[in-house]
Order: structure tokens, then sequence, then C-alpha cells
């Protein structure tokens, strides 16, 4: 979830109206925001560095809301949005309409595509806002709503990339292209001298900002690069724009344009800067339109600013959310929302406009959602469901419960220990080779803790041994719990085990406390002491397990199969989990119980 | 024993008042020895005798001064060693114990006297025909303790000789009690069955309890303090008729963790930093094909009324393993098995399980956590059915202050994040997520149109650390916890004030 830090006098400002923290939270939870921390630069500032470094003691201390937005709400992610929003919602504003038009004199801008594109970043979307006034603040909202989609909606600048120019330092027509990286020359933003893209690769892999975005082209053949008619770089997305066309407090003409591996994406941020910041234009809201030719030589028009419309059922509405409201109710609660709507067919119907703002919504039910926030959740009447069900308990859940009740009334202790371990724990500290041992591997893990899945219980109970060594004796713990195989009959290839693993850890080993435990348990399963029954169970000597110590390990053999292993842990193993004291375990599977 | 605690009494009853130090005497015992009989007869039930204890200092005789007292004093051994017509003073410092200090104070007395000049060497011979041993009388007294004709002077000598030493003594004044007697029945430590057969306890009497000590802790074995809010949380679930769904698959593909439930392919929480994905097996390998079709059509295209989210959808995303992130999953894979049957059922679903995390460890996150999940599939629920039934289910809990606030979930639309107002800390905490699932979801797994399914989550961890008052999840869960912890852990009544 995103958060947003606003200058809240700004926010009141244009608000009209100025709210104690609490009130504004309970406006904000209202609209489905939170309000997460009252800060200030200064405060924000000392925390990083100190309260002695000189940056802190000039910093601003004007209050900033830190808000967080809901993660696919983009029009909320800067003041003007976050302000519009809420004045929409507070019946202190109309929603404004968004318009693309042609430019008062001659033809529209041209952004053309160049075949070669294709192999790293095949799209491009384009417009220009025209007499724009920017001051401090609205500069400041500009680049940081461009670094807000691009963390967000642009997944790290991987599916879209902003660019942004002061058109007048610049001609069209544009220039889209690929070129392999030491073609590509130009002085990059904030830097002295002219480089090619290579080095300019060199340079950023030490900037803590732009180098988390170089893998995204790094190994292509071609890198993404935009002239102008004259071969000045406007940019080399997604990674750095050019100096040459920096945008300044002065600037009044802005070309922006968006470079995308997802030209959906790359419409709706079009789409939002533009709906977003077209308010500072001499024409508030009305945004001059730019050509893209593609490759075929076909071209579209941008930004698209689409308004889309969607019919609902009144019915629908109010049966959804569990209310019963008027039609023209309804539609002044969607207007609170921003999205325009009007009672059609005799009042059965609503026809509501969905604004190129609101790309949230794709669905009718984002739009009965919307009534539902604009109604006020916490004023819906709680209902109980009438569905009427017999419940039942998952079978191996069920028998789980009953028997840990069972294990713990016969004297041992329930641990509860992580499934993910490290390969170590299920193989080398046990005397085992890993690759017998059938354990799902995990491909992205951050420490060795989560190396696989554990493929048996032992380990996790030894370690919880290892850390209360200080705890009286005997120490008696069991753990029932799934341990994870791999099985190529699953969809998957893998699937759980449900194991009941208990251990003694004393002066003595107690092979017959463990062995105890164990009768018991096949007492509580109903299963007789029997060798020659297939319905029975017994233990037989065991030699090839290098966990336990030789001469001391047997199977365990229930109705006719082996379900699990017991003995006395072999020193090596004790002290590889840095234990010290002998120490009996017995490790089943309970899935032939059931 | 009893023998001195009668001995004791009968001194008491002639006596308005009587110390221990005089009971030494009367007595002819030992202070110590009197002063555990007093104790002793205390300890019966009834108010035999009173005592006020008094601290006092007083002379006692060192281990040297007892030798004294009984063989005289180290001058005057020596003298007696003298023979009538003297000795070799060689001879008799030899023979002689402690002649040294007994004949520096035997000639300073002027007791005896010495010749250095005599033949074979120096010669003592007694000076006088007779002595009176001033320092073992003097002992005697002291050992008495008779002071007072002592003098300070002398203590002081005796004392630096270290014939005597001083001491603290507590010494006791005694005077009868209410229910004074002069013989006193021994009292039985316990019941005994003899004394039940022959009724010999209506005739006892019985040592005193001591009600302030604790009992002894019985051996015993104990559940884990989480599971124990899990068995919980399962029979709320078991009495609202929740039929508990199988969630014992870890490894799950993205096509059910993520697709199915309409979560986009670009979506950050299928990355790499939020998601544990599995090397080997690498991928899943069997779909329900047609299905699979049907949500990539409703991803890429839409559909079902949506616009979808106009991506190219790959199949081999879908089939990336990984450990689940939610339970969610397997709902998934429930409603997808409910839409294949003949004819639609409305059910209630629940699970509590397991679920994994790449995510940032701290003292409140763990990379596993467990997940509570209630689902509800019927014709025409509303939000206010959701919100219903999760007020149900947390009003089981002791919370009944709840507040909803809109939230976002790529699966559920509406969605709404669970609040409650914690009235230790004085503010609305959130303690759970819902929300109504989306029609992208469930169309293309062939549920009829008009069925809604609502549906919440909490995790497990979250309440028991309130409940039980543990801030770092690692004292909870894992080889880090502490078993003193489990074996001490009360039983779980979560209607007591869970938050």
């Amino acid at each position: 979830m995103p958060t947003v830090g606003i200058k809240r006098d700004l926010l009141f400002e244009v608000l009209q109206k100025t709210y104690t923290d609490d009130q504004f939270q309970d406006l904000c939870f209202d609209f489905g925001l939170e309000l997460d921390e009252v800060t200030s630069e200064k405060e924000m500032l000392s925390r990083e560095q100190g309260t002695e470094s000189d940056q802190v003691k000039t910093a601003s201390e004007a209050i900033i809301y830190k808000i967080d937005i809901p993660a696919n709400r983009y029009d909320l992610l800067c003041l003007e949005g976050l302000a519009r929003g809420l004045l929409v919602f507070l019946h202190k504003m109309e929603a404004p309409r968004y318009r693309s038009i042609p430019p008062t004199e001659g033809p529209r801008q041209q952004l053309i595509i160049k075949p070669n594109t294709a192999k790293v970043r095949p799209h491009a979307v384009a417009a220009i806002l025209r007499n724009i006034t920017f001051n401090q603040d609205r500069y400041s909202s500009f680049i940081d709503l461009q670094d807000k989609l691009h963390q967000n909606i642009c997944r790290k600048r991987s599916l879209v990339a902003i660019g942004t120019h002061d058109l007048d330092t610049i001609q069209g027509p544009f220039v889209f292209d690929a070129k392999p990286p030491d073609e590509i020359k130009f002085r990059p933003l904030n830097q002295q001298k002219e480089l090619t893209a290579t080095q300019q690769m060199e340079l950023y892999s030490g900037d803590s900002h732009l180098r988390h975005y170089l893998p995204i082209i790094r190994d292509k053949p071609v890198y993404p690069v935009i002239y102008d008619r004259n071969g000045v770089v406007l940019s080399m997305p997604p990674i750095i724009n050019g100096e040459h066309s920096k945008i300044t407090l002065n600037t009044r003409n802005v070309l922006i344009e968006c470079t995308a591996t997802d030209l959906n994406k790359a419409t709706t941020v079009l789409d939002q800067l533009v709906s977003m910041f077209s308010q500072y234009c001499s024409q508030p809201f009305i945004v001059e339109q730019v050509d893209v030719v593609r490759p075929d030589k076909t071209s579209i028009t941008y930004p698209k600013l689409a308004y889309r419309e969607e019919e609902l059922l009144v019915e629908d509405v109010n049966k959804k959310i569990g209310i019963q409201e008027s039609p023209e109710t309804i539609a002044q609660l969607l207007t609170k929302m921003c999205l325009k709507s009007k009672v059609v067919e005799n009042g059965s119907k609503l026809l509501v406009e969905v604004p190129p703002t609101r790309a949230d919504v794709i669905h009718c039910c984002d739009i009965i959602e919307d009534v539902a926030i604009a109604y006020g959740y916490n004023n819906v009447q709680y209902t109980m469901p009438k569905t009427n069900c017999i419940a039942d308990q998952f079978q191996i859940n069920h028998l789980t419960d009953q028997l840990r009740n069972a294990v713990a009334q016969a004297g041992f202790t329930e641990v509860l220990t992580f499934a993910l371990c490290s390969r170590d724990d299920i193989a080398d500290k046990l005397g085992h080779n890993i690759e017998n041992t059938r354990a799902v591997h995990i491909s992205n893990p951050k420490t060795s803790e989560f190396q696989v899945a554990r493929t048996t219980l032992l380990p996790g109970i030894l370690k919880t041994l290892a850390n209360n060594r200080k705890m009286p004796l005997p120490l008696k713990l069991f753990e029932i719990s799934d341990i994870v195989l791999q099985d190529p009959d699953k969809d998957v290839g893998a699937g759980n085990e449900r194991h009941l693993c208990a251990v003694n850890y004393n002066k003595a080993p107690g092979f017959e406390v463990i062995q105890g435990l164990l009768d018991r348990t096949m007492q509580m399963l109903e299963v007789k002491s029997c060798k020659d029954d297939d319905q029975g169970y017994y233990i037989r000597s065991s030699q090839d397990d290098a966990t336990y110590f030789p001469g001391r390990c047997a199977e365990i053999v229930a109705r006719g199969k082996v379900i699990g292993k017991m003995g006395v842990l072999h020193p090596d193993v004790i002290q590889k989990f840095e234990l010290t004291l002998p120490c009996a375990a017995f490790e089943i599977t309970l899935e032939p119980f059931l | 024993m009893a023998e001195l605690q009668e001995a004791l009494l009968h001194q008491v009853q002639n006596k308005d008042r009587i110390s221990t130090l005089d009971l030494v005497t009367l007595l002819n015992n030992d202070h110590q020895k009197i002063v555990g009989a007093i104790k002793s007869i205390q300890s019966y039930p009834e108010n035999v005798i009173n005592c006020t204890q008094e601290t006092t200092k007083r002379w006692e005789l060192t281990e040297e001064g007892e030798t004294v007292l009984k063989k005289g004093s180290h001058e005057a051994v020596l003298y007696h060693a003298v023979p009538s017509g003297g000795a070799l003073q060689s001879q008799i410092m030899k023979d002689v114990p402690n002649a040294k200090i007994g004949f520096s104070k035997a000639m300073s007395a002027g007791w005896i006297e010495i010749d250095k000049k005599a033949e074979g060497g120096p010669r003592i011979t007694k000076k006088v025909d007779h002595i009176e041993d001033k320092v073992q009388l003097c002992l005697e007294q002291i050992k008495a303790p008779h002071l007072d004709d002592i003098q300070e002077k002398q203590l002081a000598d005796f004392k630096k000789r270290k014939l005597i030493c001083e001491v603290k003594l507590n010494i006791f004044h005694i005077t009868k009690g209410t229910e004074f007697k002069l013989k006193l029945d021994k009292p039985e430590a316990d019941l005994t069955p003899e004394m039940i057969s022959s009724g010999s306890w209506r005739t006892k009497t019985f040592k005193p309890f001591n009600f302030d000590a604790l009992g002894v802790p019985p051996t015993s074995g104990h559940l884990h303090p989480l599971l124990k809010v899990r068995s919980e949380f399962r029979q709320i679930f078991l009495e609202m008729g929740f039929t508990e769904m199988p969630t014992n698959n870890f490894i799950e593909s993205s096509f059910w963790n993520f697709d199915s439930l309409f979560q986009p392919q670009q979506h950050p929480a299928r990355d790499a930093h939020d998601t544990f994905f599995i090397s080997d097996p690498a991928t899943a390998h069997e779909f329900p094909m047609d299905y699979l079709e049907r949500v990539k059509k409703v991803h890429s295209e839409g559909g079902y009324g949506s616009q979808g989210y106009k991506y190219d959808w790959k199949i081999e995303e879908a089939q990336k393993n990984l450990l689940r992130t939610h339970t969610t999953a397997v709902s998934a894979r429930m409603l997808y098995k409910l839409a294949q049957q003949k004819e639609f059922r409305p059910v209630k679903y629940f699970s509590i399980d397991r679920v994994f995390r790449n995510e940032t460890l701290d003292a409140t996150h763990l990379a596993e956590f467990h997940q509570i999940e209630g689902v509800v599939a019927d014709y025409g629920l509303t939000l206010g059915d959701l919100m219903g039934i999760i007020y149900e289910f947390f009003k089981k809990l002791g919370i009944e202050k709840l507040r909803f606030k809109p939230a976002y979930n790529p699966y559920t639309e509406p969605s709404m994040e669970i609040f409650s107002y914690h009235e230790g800390l004085k503010k609305w905490v959130e303690i759970g997520n819902s929300g109504v699932f989306r029609p992208e979801m469930l169309l293309p797994m062939g549920l009829p149109q008009d069925v809604q399914v609502i549906a919440w989550g909490l995790s497990l961890e979250r309440p028991t650390m309130i409940k039980y008052g543990i801030d770092n999840i690692r004292d909870l869960i894992g080889p880090k916890v502490n078993l003193q912890m489990i074996y001490d852990n009360p039983l779980c009544r979560l209607d007591k004030k869970i938050i």
C-alpha cells in the first residue's frame, strides 16, 4: 500500500477547511484511507541523520500528513488528486471533465516508434500540457507523483517509465528508437558531460536510486532512446532523462512521454499524470494531443482520457450491499465518488460514467463498492446469512487434535516449530544425504533458514531442546504437524504428510520412555501390539540410519507398513544440534490411521 | 525432648514470668536446647505459653577458656608442674603445655623464681607454698554467669588472652498461656488409614498446616499456547456451522495462489521479494485446462462484465510453484470444486493453517504464520451479511465494538478492513480483512451468476500475542520458545477479553 506525504496546510487550504488530526483521520477512514503518521520534514530527516546535521537544522517544520492510499487508487497519489477526490466526496466541487484536444494551431506533435524498440520496450504514448504554471510546491508534487507511479503501477519502471520535458527546448517530431549502448551519447540529467549509454550504466551502478532500474535493460542488445528532430536526446528510458530538456519552475509547456512493455498501463499512467496536472494549465483539465506513429505506420492519438459507461441494475446494487436506497440517492452517492451517474429506464437502472482517472473501476462490482463507501460501510445494517450448513471437521485435523491431547496427557509437552529450515537441518545434521530426502527446495531464500520445507519434525524439536537446556530434566517434547515431500502424483509435484514426533532428553536416553509413548499412541489408535497380525504394530531392529546410535534404532511397523523410526540418537546428531545429553526419539506418519 | 518440655512447663507453672537464662540454671541445661523446647511447645495448636523475646549480649568461654576452666590457668598448671626441689627450666618448658604463657604469668604473679646460674642450666623453683588460681575462678563465674564480681579490666584481659568472647543471645521471657497445661500430647503429622479405622483421630491433635506454602506441582504434559488458541477458533467455526477445508498442502501453484484469484501476473505480491518460489519441483503440471483458459481470458481480455487487466497472460507464470502466501488458494480450489457439482449447494467453509511470506522479519513478523479464514457461498449474500457474520464471529471472542474501513484487495470487491476498539490502547486497531469475492474470480469457475461468496480472514498469531501479552513472536513460535512459558500458560478462554 503506497504512502504519500502531503503538506497539511496546503491540503487544508485546498479543502477550504481546517481539521484536527482526529477529524481528518475519521474523514480518511470513511473514504478508505488511513492517516498513518503526522510528521514534518525536519522530524523525518532527523530520524535518518540525527538532530545535529545541518540539513536537519534548516529543514522545514511544516506538518506533513503521511496517508496510506489503496494500491489501486492511482488518482489519489498526489495532493492534487487527493484533494480533488475529497472535495467531490464532501460535495464541495463537481468532478472535473478531462478532455484532450488538438493544438490550437498547426498539426499535432508526433512521436514516431521505430521497429527496433520491439527488442526492448515496444510501446510509447505521449501528451502535452500547454501553458502550465509551476511553483515550488506544484513542481515537487509533479516529481513526487511520477515517482509514486513508477514505484506502483509502473512496477519500478519495468512496465512503464515516464519522461517529462520542457517542450520549448526541443522540436518535434520525436523519434522513439532503440540503439546499441555505445551509439547512444548525451548529457544525462544533473551531469556535466556527455556520456555514452555504456558509461552511464557504469556510472549509475553506484547510484542508490538508479541502480535498481539498470537490470531492466542492461543485458539487451539495444537500449531505448528518444530523440527530437535535431538529434537531441530527450531520454533513455527507463533509466534517465537528458539534461537538455529538463523542466524547471519556469517551464510553460511540458511534453510527457511514457515508454512501456505494457501498453494498457502506459495509457493509464499518462491519463493519470495529465488529469492531475492539467489543473495548472491556462485552460484547466484540457490536454494537448500527440500522435504516436507505430512501426506499421498506423497512428494513434494520445492521451485517450476515455470515459466509459457502465449500466447497473438498481436492484442489484441494493441487494449486493444489503440496503434499500432510491435510484436517485444511489446516483448521488456515486457522483460523490467521482462516478457521474444518472437514473434511466424508469428508475430501474443507473448509467454510470467511469472517468479516465478511475482505472481501478473494471467491473460493476467496483461501482457497487463505491456506493457502499459513499453510503458508509458503518451505516449498513448487520444481517445474518440464512445459509444453513452442517459442519464437518477435516479428518486429519480432527485426529490431530485428539491425539495432541492424548500425548500431552501422557506427560509430553507440545512445541511448535518452523516448516522451513536449512538443508543442513534435515540432512547433514541428521547424518543423511540431501539427495535422498525428497525435500522441496526454495529458489529464493533470503537466509539459509529458508532453504527447504522440512521433511521431518525432529530437527525443529532438537533445536527447541537446545534453547531450553537449562530447564529441569527430563525434557519430554512432541509435535504433531505437517512435513512436505516431493510427490509426482500431486498436481504441484509435492504434498504434505502429517507426522507425530516425540523426544525424551535426560541423563539416560530413555528408549523405554519413548517406546512407552509409542505403545500408548498405538493404544489410542486401537492398534494392537502384535507381530504376526497385519492389523497390529511392532518394532524391529534397523541398521542403516545414521541419525540413530548403532544397535539402538528400530523401524516401527503398523498394519504391515513401516510408519516411522525410533531409537537413541547418535552422539554426532546430539552434538550437531548443540545438545549434551542422551536423547531418544520416534517419528511416525499419521496418514495411515485415518 | 518431651522430658525437657515437661520440666520446663513445671518451672513455668510456679512463676508469673521466667526467662530462659533462669531456666539454664534451674534445669541445668543448655540455653539452645531450652529455646528449642519452647519453640516446639509453641508449635502446638493450643496457647500453652506466651513468649517475649529480648536480645542480650553475654560472655562465653572460648575453647581455650574451657580448657582453663577444667584444668586451671596455664600459670597454675606450670606452677603445679614444678616439683618441690625445683626443676630445669628446659625440662619444664618441654613438658608443660602452654608453658611460655604459663611461665611469664607465673613469674609476674611471683609464684616461681628462676636461678639462671644453677649448675646444668637455669632452674625453676616454687617461690610460694600455695596459690589461688583467680583466672580459673573468674572463668567459673563468667560461665555461670555471675558477672557482678568481675571487673571490666579482667574481662578485657581475658578477652585479650582469647579465653572469652562476646556473643549475642536471644533470650525469652515466658508466661503461662490461656490454655496452659503441664502435659502435651504429641501432635500427629497427618491422618493415617489406622486412625480412620480405629477412630483414634477423634482424640488426637494434629500439627497445624502451613497454608502459605505452595502445593507439589503435578507431573504433566502441556499443549502449546498458539495451538490452544487454534483449537478455540476451530471450535468457534464449528459452533457456527462451518466445515473445515483441507489445507494440508503448503506447496501451491501460482495458478491457484494468484491467477485463479484474479491477481494479475505483474502484481507486486508475485515478486520474489514477497513470495517463496520453489526450485524443485519448480512447476505444477496439472490444471483443469478449460478453467485455466477462462482464467487466462478474464485476465487478458476481460469478460463476465469486466474490462480485465489487458495484458499478455502467460501459462509459464501460472505454473510456477511456490509456498502458498495465503490459505485463500485452498478456498479457490474448494470453490472451483463446488462449481463442478451438478447442483450448487450453499457452503460455509473455514481453515486455520500455515502460510508463507518472503518478507522482512521483525519482532512481530515471521516468514511463516497461521491464517484464519472463513468463507460463505450462497445465493444473494450481501455486504450486510458479511458484516453480520463477522460481528457474530468476533462476539465469540468477546469483541463487540467493530468498525469497517474500505480497503483494496485484488480478489475482493467490496473489501473491508475490520477494526476493533482496543480498551487498553484507547484506539481502533486492525484485526482482520474481509470482502466479497470478485465475479472475475467466481464466474470462470462456473459458479452460478447470482451466487455471492463472502470471506474474512485474520492471523492466529496476532490475537494470541495480544491475549498472552507476548511482544516478540519468537517467544511464541519456533525453537527459541521458553518451555517454562508453555508450562505456565493458562487455559485459552477467548470470551474472557482477548483484546
